[in-house]
């Protein structure tokens, strides 16, 4: 009770990402890889696949947009774990600015996608035969700017997913800092120690900062 | 709280991050056919179907000759009960159309053009649309697009033997070469009749599936002519008639729906269904004005092929497949060079009306 009364500035942040952001996380993660192959995939074909490969990566980009929004407003209601304290400035700046790079990735490509198919004045159709409205006029000049921006942002999104993936296998298996398992989808032995070290390091480092 | 100190396996560490990084890209460029130069791309087909000079910037890459109509589709309702797209259901529908030729240069005299096309989106109510492009052959000359790639590099090969082992390997091709060879030229595309060639499948209310190929057929009687005295009434001769004639009434084209029968080849456009096959007239399309294409509603269309209303579906013809890949890469492709084809009032690539 008196947790959900103290001012949430004030409140510790929580070491571990919750149960639903850590869902949230690992569903898109599958999602977004999947779509950024299906994409890169059925542009590169004639094959009778390349049909049905655009209707799902249709339909996956949506469900991404939709679920981006919602990972969204979830992180602004429940936070996010501290980063380590003595993480070094220029890797806070790299984790802050590549986080933003991808919700901004992951909100905005589903949108040029959208508006890309529209302003070619295409049926927005996604599997099950649902057709979506279109969000732009149709118009050839502005689809051939959202589509070269479209294919060229993939191409960055793949290269921020690698790299992110790289940043949080660096935490987890060089600087066992508590990163990783923060957002680990299970827990394991290891994993319910390294949170509360992660946390108890967090403080004492956090007093250090600040003497 | 000193930091943990840095484990021996740190650099196993690194290799693993680096190794699992190297596999993702490796992936990825598999999946993008970046290690696969064999792979069928939209590229390739578009490559091989460009001029000896290089593509047309701004154009389609084939069909790239045409003009744009406006009209309307009146449906009979006697499909109705094949497929329960709404299109079938008896009312008027507005399409928007192209007639082209079958060539990668908009500038080709119309008698140099063996292949004529049929571009049509008709919207329905419910917003959903059927675009289809036909072309007046009766089949297609291959029967796979692989076959296709194979065909456009015969043709545009300086080996003079290509075309004799295309044909060697490819024994459903004559077929096709016979019509081109001694078919009369239709003196006006509205005395042409165009074929869907590719199979489809309707759905009825129930869930009921039947492949079918389509036909518009004309009302105009073809008018017949030989090849030379088709090329001496002028290079832009079919655009410059079929806006005079539709200015004095308008011109129709009769749907007809060709139904298979269990075993007809729906896989394969070079062949041709049996004569007998029962046929539904399901509606009739009305060409009502002419549009010259650089102003025209139907320039900036993408007749895609798989386009199709809730009713309609693809069948196991791998062609509709293969071309809505390739004409989305012409798009795109021509839309970025929108600078080389501008519209004559504006040119700024504004919306359509």
């Amino acid at each position: 009770m008196s947790d959900t009364l103290r001012d949430r500035s004030r409140a510790p942040r929580p070491a571990r990402f919750s149960r639903l952001q850590r869902s949230l996380h690992w569903l898109m993660a599958v999602a977004v890889i999947a779509m950024l192959f299906i994409g890169v995939g059925m542009v590169s074909t004639v094959s009778p696949a390349y049909v049905p490969l655009l209707t799902t990566h249709r339909t996956l980009g949506i469900a991404i947009l939709v679920l981006a929004v919602l990972r969204l407003a979830v992180r602004a209601a429940r936070g996010t774990p501290p980063l380590p304290v003595d993480l070094p400035r220029p890797m806070k700046i790299a984790a802050k600015l590549s986080h933003v790079a991808l919700y901004g990735l992951m909100i905005m490509m589903p949108l040029i996608g959208w508006a890309m198919v529209s302003s070619a004045g295409n049926p927005v159709l996604l599997l099950g035969g649902v057709q979506l409205p279109p969000i732009l006029p149709a118009n050839g000049a502005m689809h051939a700017a959202l589509w070269k921006a479209h294919a060229a942002l993939a191409f960055c999104f793949f290269a921020l997913i690698l790299l992110h993936l790289a940043a949080g296998l660096f935490h987890g298996l060089l600087r066992r800092d508590g990163v990783f398992e923060s957002m680990a989808p299970v827990s394991s032995e290891r994993r319910r120690e390294a949170p509360v070290m992660s946390e108890s390091a967090t403080r004492s480092r956090r007093s250090d900062d600040s003497a | 709280m000193a930091r943990q100190p840095v484990p021996r396996g740190a650099i196993g560490s690194l290799i693993l991050i680096a190794g699992i990084v190297a596999g993702s890209v490796a992936a990825f460029s598999y999946t993008g056919g970046f290690l696969s130069p064999g792979r069928l791309t939209p590229e390739k087909l578009l490559a091989g179907l460009a001029p000896s000079g290089g593509a047309i910037p701004g154009h389609r890459r084939n069909h790239a000759k045409g003009i744009c109509f406006t009209g309307t589709f009146r449906a009979s309702g006697a499909a109705a009960s094949l497929s329960q797209a709404r299109v079938f259901a008896a009312g008027d529908y507005p399409v928007i159309g192209r007639f082209n030729l079958g060539t990668p240069d908009p500038q080709a005299a119309d008698g140099t053009v063996r292949v004529r096309g049929l571009g049509l989106q008709i919207t329905t109510p419910d917003r959903r649309q059927w675009r289809s492009a036909m072309i007046d052959a009766p089949v297609f000359p291959v029967a796979t697009p692989q076959a296709f790639y194979g065909l456009l590099q015969a043709a545009g090969s300086k080996d003079p033997d290509a075309m004799k082992s295309f044909i060697a390997g490819h024994p459903e091709f004559p077929a096709f070469a016979g019509w081109a060879g001694s078919a009369p030229y239709p003196a006006s595309y509205a005395g042409t009749a165009f074929n869907s060639l590719n199979s489809f499948l309707l759905t009825d209310a129930a869930g009921r599936q039947q492949a079918v190929r389509w036909s518009f057929r004309p009302e105009a009687p073809p008018e017949p002519m030989s090849a030379a005295d088709f090329a001496g009434l002028g290079p832009n001769h079919l655009a410059e008639e079929i806006t005079k004639r539709v200015a004095q009434g308008p011109q129709r084209w009769t749907l007809v729906l060709t139904l298979a029968e269990p075993g007809d080849p729906t896989a394969d456009p070079s062949r041709p269904w049996p004569e007998d096959r029962r046929r539904v007239e399901a509606g009739t399309l009305t060409v009502e004005r002419i549009q010259p294409e650089p102003d025209g509603p139907c320039r900036d269309i993408n007749f895609d092929p798989t386009i199709l209303p809730a009713g309609i579906s693809l069948s196991d013809d791998p062609f509709p497949a293969a071309r809505s890949a390739a004409y989305a890469r012409s798009f795109n492709l021509r839309t970025s060079e929108w600078k080389d084809y501008p519209r004559e009032a504006g040119a700024t690539g504004a919306p359509r009306p």
